[in-house]
């Protein structure tokens, strides 16, 4: 049991004459905000500040011209467009495949409609490694999906389509995840109101729905980039990584470790962070925007 | 979902058969395929292939053992992370409080590579630290210290922002009413807190326990990739890939594919508690509203 006596510190223990002061600063009495300050403080600056400052600080040793010759070589620009254009158009294509899963988990009842929102778990949960492998195998001309498609032209691996593919796959969830909610929430009698002044079902959509579900769509957008920009398990195994092609520039942060060439690395990366951050304010701002209307 | 479909606004019939059948093929052409095929190539050769091509192999029965030290103690210092920060967060107010709910995000948006890439900077051989800790002999990269550190980074978030919301959503009124009873730090947080978030603190736990199992990026830059050495499961896979053993990189993947699917269920077992712990604390609330006003009213 809780000991009932007042301990040394205890401000007046008449809870009516408490009950003012913990409504004006309510905190103050709770206990614990040093230590978890401490603890909290120590980590972030350990584990988060810490390593990307020395990062942002080995690019900044390199001098203005050094860091552009070190970041922008020809095969570091074909990278970064390899990374950006894949990744945009996964999260195009993450946002409508998404737009389509979400409004059948949120709006139709059916069969199974538990097991396949549960499947859109799968990609958060399963190492992207196996992703990446299990794709390469299915797309292949000799794989499940291959034997099917390679004849007519479609290759899905060592592929920029490969890279688009396991992008898909990986922000997928993201994409659901934020519609989903936010459809659940639409007032129908909107949509009702619509179709009664005669709207068709088309134009419903279009002129009523879409506009309600725009904010959620982008931020789900702006997720599906930030995690495809960044990835690099399910890609390293898909894409072939051929220079100037298939290679995106996590692989060639990579790639230049292995060679030792640090000040090359460090340079891409930093681009990498800037546009991650970039892409995370974004995210931060879009999802005030969809807060503050009442998501 | 929550009322009858309005005839007015319910789609045709074969409308909503061909959206459920889209739906369908998009997460079966995208998650069911792949994820079967996993299984299905795995086991292509019986169970008694697929266990050999696991067990008598030194180094990829090393890599599971290291996966399984290295996730929890990463997950171990999550926990305490995600408990002291909500704590931090959702009990007291504090000038850059929402600067630092940002930074417990970045993780997320940062390549695994260049994470994984900054902490070389730190540790490595030409790092800022690399010299200190070869007068010491510590080694952290290319060793488990450096896997641990790189799969804290990627999992940091997690746990916090499982443990975040529940503790906001709680609000401080038990914590004070046992402190205003004479309970001390410790106390308050066995006894009130830790019962209140133990399930989201729970979900927090399995995710990070999930994606710690799976890195891949930040782990293989650090790891330097020595078979039997600090090669975990996800890197193994990477390994026999390259040396072009499917079956054996195919019964690799189906384990972690296995804890995946492990995770999933334990997952959506832990949501549904903490959606009923939820309408649990709405009703009493409401319950406590109601009593207040009829009270006000008397």
């Amino acid at each position: 049991m809780i000991a009932l006596a007042p301990p040394p510190h205890a401000p007046p223990s008449d809870a009516v004459a408490l009950a003012p002061v913990l409504r004006r600063r309510r905190s103050a009495v709770l206990p614990g905000f040093w230590p978890s300050a401490a603890v909290t403080s120590l980590v972030v600056t350990t584990m988060v500040i810490l390593p990307l400052t020395v990062l942002v600080f080995r690019a900044a040793a390199l001098g203005p011209a050094g860091f552009v010759a070190a970041a922008w070589t020809a095969r570091a620009r074909a990278a970064y467009g390899v990374s950006l254009s894949a990744a945009v158009i996964a999260a195009v294509a993450s946002s409508f495949l998404g737009l389509v899963v979400a409004w059948v988990l949120a709006r139709i009842e059916f069969p199974g409609r538990r097991l396949l929102d549960a499947l859109v778990d799968v990609p958060l949960a399963l190492p992207t490694a196996v992703a990446g492998l299990v794709y390469s195998a299915l797309y292949v001309k000799n794989g499940w999906l291959g034997q099917w498609l390679v004849p007519v032209g479609i290759h899905g691996a060592y592929s920029f389509l490969g890279i688009v593919l396991v992008l898909v796959f990986v922000s997928l969830p993201f994409a659901v995840r934020v519609v989903q909610p936010v459809i659940e929430s639409l007032d129908r009698d909107t949509e009702e109101a619509a179709r009664i002044l005669g709207a068709t079902r088309w134009q419903t959509f279009f002129r009523v729905v879409l506009p309600a579900l725009a904010p959620a769509v982008v931020t789900g957008f702006a997720l599906s980039l930030a995690r495809a920009l960044g990835e690099y398990g399910s890609v390293v195994f898909i894409s072939g990584n051929m220079p100037f092609r298939t290679e995106i520039a996590p692989v060639l942060i990579v790639a230049r470790l292995e060679e030792f060439a640090y000040a090359e690395a460090t340079a891409i990366a930093v681009v990498l962070l800037a546009l991650s951050v970039t892409l995370l304010v974004v995210i931060n701002v879009l999802q005030q925007r969809l807060a503050a209307s009442g998501h | 979902m929550s009322r009858p479909a309005s005839p007015i606004t319910a789609t045709t019939r074969s409308g909503n058969v061909a959206l459920v059948a889209a739906a369908w093929g998009i997460v079966g052409v995208l998650v069911v395929v792949p994820l079967a095929s996993v299984f299905l190539e795995a086991f292509s050769g019986g169970f008694g292939a697929w266990w050999a091509t696991l067990a008598h192999d030194a180094d990829t029965r090393h890599a599971i053992w290291l996966s399984l030290t290295v996730a929890p103690v990463a997950v171990a210092f999550n926990t305490v992370f995600g408990i002291a920060a909500a704590w931090l967060v959702a009990r007291f107010r504090f000038p850059g409080r929402s600067l630092l709910v940002a930074l417990f995000d970045l993780p997320f948006s940062v390549s695994p590579v260049v994470a994984g890439l900054a902490l070389v900077l730190i540790f490595g051989r030409q790092g800022l630290l690399g010299p200190t800790l070869a007068a010491l002999g510590w080694k952290v990269i290319f060793s488990w210290p450096g896997l641990v550190l790189a799969t804290t980074f990627v999992t940091l978030p997690l746990v916090v922002r499982e443990v975040l919301p529940v503790m906001e959503s709680i609000g401080p009124e038990e914590e004070m009413a046992a402190v205003s009873l004479g309970a001390n730090g410790w106390q308050v947080f066995t006894r009130v807190t830790l019962p209140n978030i133990r399930w989201a603190l729970l979900h927090g736990v399995v995710l990070a326990n999930a994606r710690a199992l799976g890195e891949f990026g930040a782990v293989s830059v650090v790891s330097g990739h020595i078979a039997g050495v600090t090669d975990t499961m996800p890197l193994r896979v990477e390994k026999l890939f390259q040396e072009y053993r499917q079956p054996a990189s195919m019964a690799v993947a189906s384990v972690l594919a296995g804890l995946a699917l492990v995770t999933l269920v334990a997952k959506y077992v832990i949501e549904r508690r903490v959606e009923a712990e939820a309408r649990e604390r709405q009703a009493a609330r409401a319950a406590d509203g109601t009593a207040a006003e009829g009270a006000g009213q008397r």
